[in-house]
């Protein structure tokens, strides 16, 4: 059947079970809008504030569900409002497609109004992009598209649309998505030698080979990453660690790859990591890290990280064995797929010495209580006690962030929301409003401090007009708390623009939005208002005051050795 | 860490718009400099050959070479050793030379490294040389002396000796544990 390049695009995304889309709408992209106004009821639109946190949303929305975001939005500005969240998506390995539309072919080239190389800016920080100047390429593109962004280790994929195209007709049949693979483009690229759709069968020998390793170690360790919650790993995974008798640390990319409240897990590895875990890591005689980069944050001092262990990476991403940390063996594949193989072969292991000497260092951080704020433990302690167990938690970054992913014990796969490789202040809110789209059954907390707030608050009128009731706690400290914990430790407390006692009124500010906020400074306010939220049922913002000092703990600086703690 | 040499990249690429800068984008956001570049299209209209050469030492070149296999539109990368293959550059030179004594001199000079002269004018000479690098080097730094009015190189291209392809590359696991990238 012929149709235009809009209406192809909209069959596409059917074929894809997309259901919903967060954009932003614009001139060169206004012929996919006026077809998806035909398509109303079939695919939800959710227009955001601004296209950043279109960008965040849909990002939010595929970590939640593990399954591939959707984002519009136009040509130049809009596409540009967009790199910091394909970014925040390329480093946290999220599938999302993102859908730009750029001018008509006979406009191009022209630095012509609202024009920009999208596809050139985008180029290292999505999987692939594609210039889209055929409209019968359009829908072989758009398959590929979302086949490589959810496949293999997933990421952002960019199609960018020219205008003439969408209003172009080319001959279009659908395709169950379950044929894709064989047929255009898709069927090409997976003939080649060089990429696969699925991930490969372990090799025997390489899962042999780690077996004897784990039975010959008396002094494991694992680290649990962010592969194992985008692989959806977690029975595997436990299983695995399970039968090793093994600690395990988590990253923050892997936080719910394992239930928190195992008695395996220290907690978190690396610069925010607890004793437990940074002193398993520097005494351990094998690590085996399971979807795991060995960022900067983790592994701290690559040179001595785990100095006295024989070092093994499980990765789908053969880019990233040997990249930050050399290792002594390594399996490329699918974190579950090789879990699982692993074991069949495995027998129980026992390490109850090994594990009492890890678990004797504290696994938890003690804050002082007292004067007239709350401490960051208090304010988590009673979110978690008076929210349900399953509650999705997404944080912007800092302090805040650090706080909640050290106290929280996350459940299950993408119940933490958080930037993690990019760092991005301002991915909280939107990403919080994706995942509550999402799972509309489930509580959406955004955990949030004054200076990542007053980023994307924007946001909150896209809550309020959609009621998408999502809580905001805002860890206000009236400072860039993470920079000033910094400048307190290492530039002698030289506060260089970090202050930020000229923040907005949070509660005025979301009633300025339609929402209800109360701003709160002890437990039994911080519990009223809590309880508050709950009742009211929408979009809710509690500010959160807290002492402006108040650290992250313990620290190990940059580049330090992962035991040499700044502060405890 | 081991020690930084040269070391020669081959690869095989779509041949379409933007996979050129795709590649060499890799390389400056690793940190890389790359020494020399040479892209044609081969015996398959649809896809180009890249040849690459970069410094770096051994293991960084496996990672580059692991990154490289990421990109899409790449189908195989080979690192060509220099021990085990045929290398060649084509240097054209066009060198001064206002008398008739000179223009002689550059001519044996030209017989004896086998270039070919492809120009003479009354003042120049121009040169054509097909050789390795230390042979085209060698011949620049003589005409030197004669004043080098402009020089340009196509970048080294390099096949493997004996029977081994680029195109068979990415079906032994060995060489980088190889198989097939999860898309």
């Amino acid at each position: 059947m012929r149709m235009t390049g809009a209406k192809i695009l909209m069959e596409c995304l059917l074929e894809q079970g997309v259901d919903t889309v967060f954009g932003y709408p614009g001139g060169t992209i206004l012929n996919v809008y006026d077809e998806m106004y035909r398509y109303d009821g079939k695919i939800r639109h959710i227009l955001t504030a601004h296209e950043q946190g279109a960008a965040h949303a849909a990002d939010g929305y595929a970590r939640s569900t593990g399954k591939v975001g959707v984002c519009f939005a136009t040509s130049g500005p809009g596409a540009t409002n967009l790199v910091t969240g394909i970014a925040t998506a390329y480093m946290d390995s999220s599938p999302v497609v993102f859908i730009s539309c750029n001018v008509s072919e006979n406009l191009m080239g022209k630095d012509s109004f609202q024009e920009v190389d999208i596809t050139g800016i985008t180029m290292p920080i999505t999987k692939c992009n594609y210039l889209v100047r055929d409209v019968a390429q359009l829908a072989d593109i758009v398959r590929e598209a979302f086949a490589i962004a959810r496949s293999g280790r997933p990421g952002p994929v960019l199609i960018d649309i020219l205008k003439n195209v969408t209003a172009e007709e080319a001959e279009f049949t659908s395709i169950p998505r379950s044929e894709h693979a064989n047929n255009g483009r898709l069927a090409a690229l997976i003939k080649r030698a060089s990429h696969d759709f699925r991930a490969p069968e372990p090799n025997d020998r390489d899962i042999n080979i780690l077996a004897d390793m784990i039975r010959a170690s008396k002094k494991p360790l694992l680290i649990c990453g962010g592969g194992v919650v985008r692989g959806r790993a977690q029975k595997e995974f436990t299983e695995f660690a399970e039968k090793i008798d093994s600690p395990v640390a988590i990253t923050v990319m892997g936080a719910g790859g394992i239930v928190g409240r195992n008695p395996l897990v220290t907690g978190m590895i690396g610069m925010h990591g607890t004793q437990a875990s940074n002193m398993a890591c520097d005494g351990c005689d094998l690590l085996v890290a399971v979807g795991c980069r060995f960022s900067d944050r983790v592994a701290l001092k690559p040179s001595s990280f785990a100095a006295q262990a024989k070092i093994v990476q499980i990765d789908i991403d053969r880019a990233e064995i040997n990249k930050n940390v050399k290792t002594d063996h390594h399996i490329v594949g699918d974190a579950a797929l090789v879990l699982s193989r692993l074991n069949e072969r495995l027998e129980p292991q026992d390490h109850a010495e090994w594990k009492k000497y890890v678990f004797s260092f504290k696994t938890e951080t003690e804050y002082d209580e007292g004067g007239n704020t709350l401490t960051p433990k208090q304010i988590l302690t009673a979110i978690a006690r008076l929210m349900p167990q399953d509650t999705i938690v997404s944080t912007d970054v800092g302090q805040h962030q650090m706080w909640a992913i050290q106290h929280f014990r996350f459940d299950y796969p993408g119940q933490l929301l958080t930037s993690g490789g990019f760092g991005t202040m301002g991915f909280g809110l939107g990403a919080a409003i994706g995942a509550k789209v999402a799972n509309p059954e489930k509580t959406v907390i955004h955990i949030t401090g004054d200076g990542s707030f007053r980023m994307n608050c924007n946001e909150l009128a896209t809550e309020q007009h959609y009621d998408i009731p999502v809580i905001t706690f805002v860890f206000d400290n009236r400072t860039l708390g993470m920079v000033r914990q910094w400048q307190n430790l290492i530039y002698d407390k030289r506060f260089s623009q970090t202050t930020l006692d000229f923040a907005p009124d949070f509660v005025k500010l979301a009633e300025a939005y339609g929402l209800k906020g109360c701003r709160v400074s002890n437990v039994a306010e911080l519990e009223r208002a809590i309880a508050e939220a709950r009742e009211y049922g929408h979009g809710y913002v509690i500010d959160c005051a807290i002492d402006t000092d108040e650290m992250v703990r313990p620290m190990v600086s940059g580049g330090a050795h992962i035991t040499e703690f700044i502060v405890s | 860490m081991s020690e930084v040499k040269r070391h020669t990249l081959a690869a095989i690429v779509d041949n379409e718009a933007g996979v050129l800068s795709q590649v060499s984008r890799l390389f400056s956001r690793k940190g890389y400099n790359i020494e020399s570049l040479a892209v044609g299209t081969t015996s398959d209209p649809a896809v180009s050959r890249i040849t690459i050469e970069v410094l770096a030492d051994d293991d960084h070149i496996l990672l580059l070479a692991n990154q490289l296999r990421k990109l899409f539109p790449i189908h195989s990368v080979k690192l060509v050793p220099a021990s085990n293959s045929i290398r060649r550059e084509l240097v054209l030179l066009k060198v001064k030379a206002p008398t008739s004594a000179v223009r002689s001199e550059i001519i044996q000079i030209a017989n004896i490294f086998r270039a070919n002269i492809l120009d003479v004018s009354i003042g120049s000479l121009t040169l054509a040389l097909i050789g390795e690098e230390s042979k085209t080097i060698a011949i620049e730094r003589i005409l030197e002396e004669f004043e080098v009015l402009e020089l340009v190189r196509t970048g080294v291209i390099a096949l493997e000796r004996g029977q081994d392809t680029i195109y068979d590359e990415t079906k032994e696991k060995g060489e980088f544990n190889y198989g097939k990238n999860v898309l």
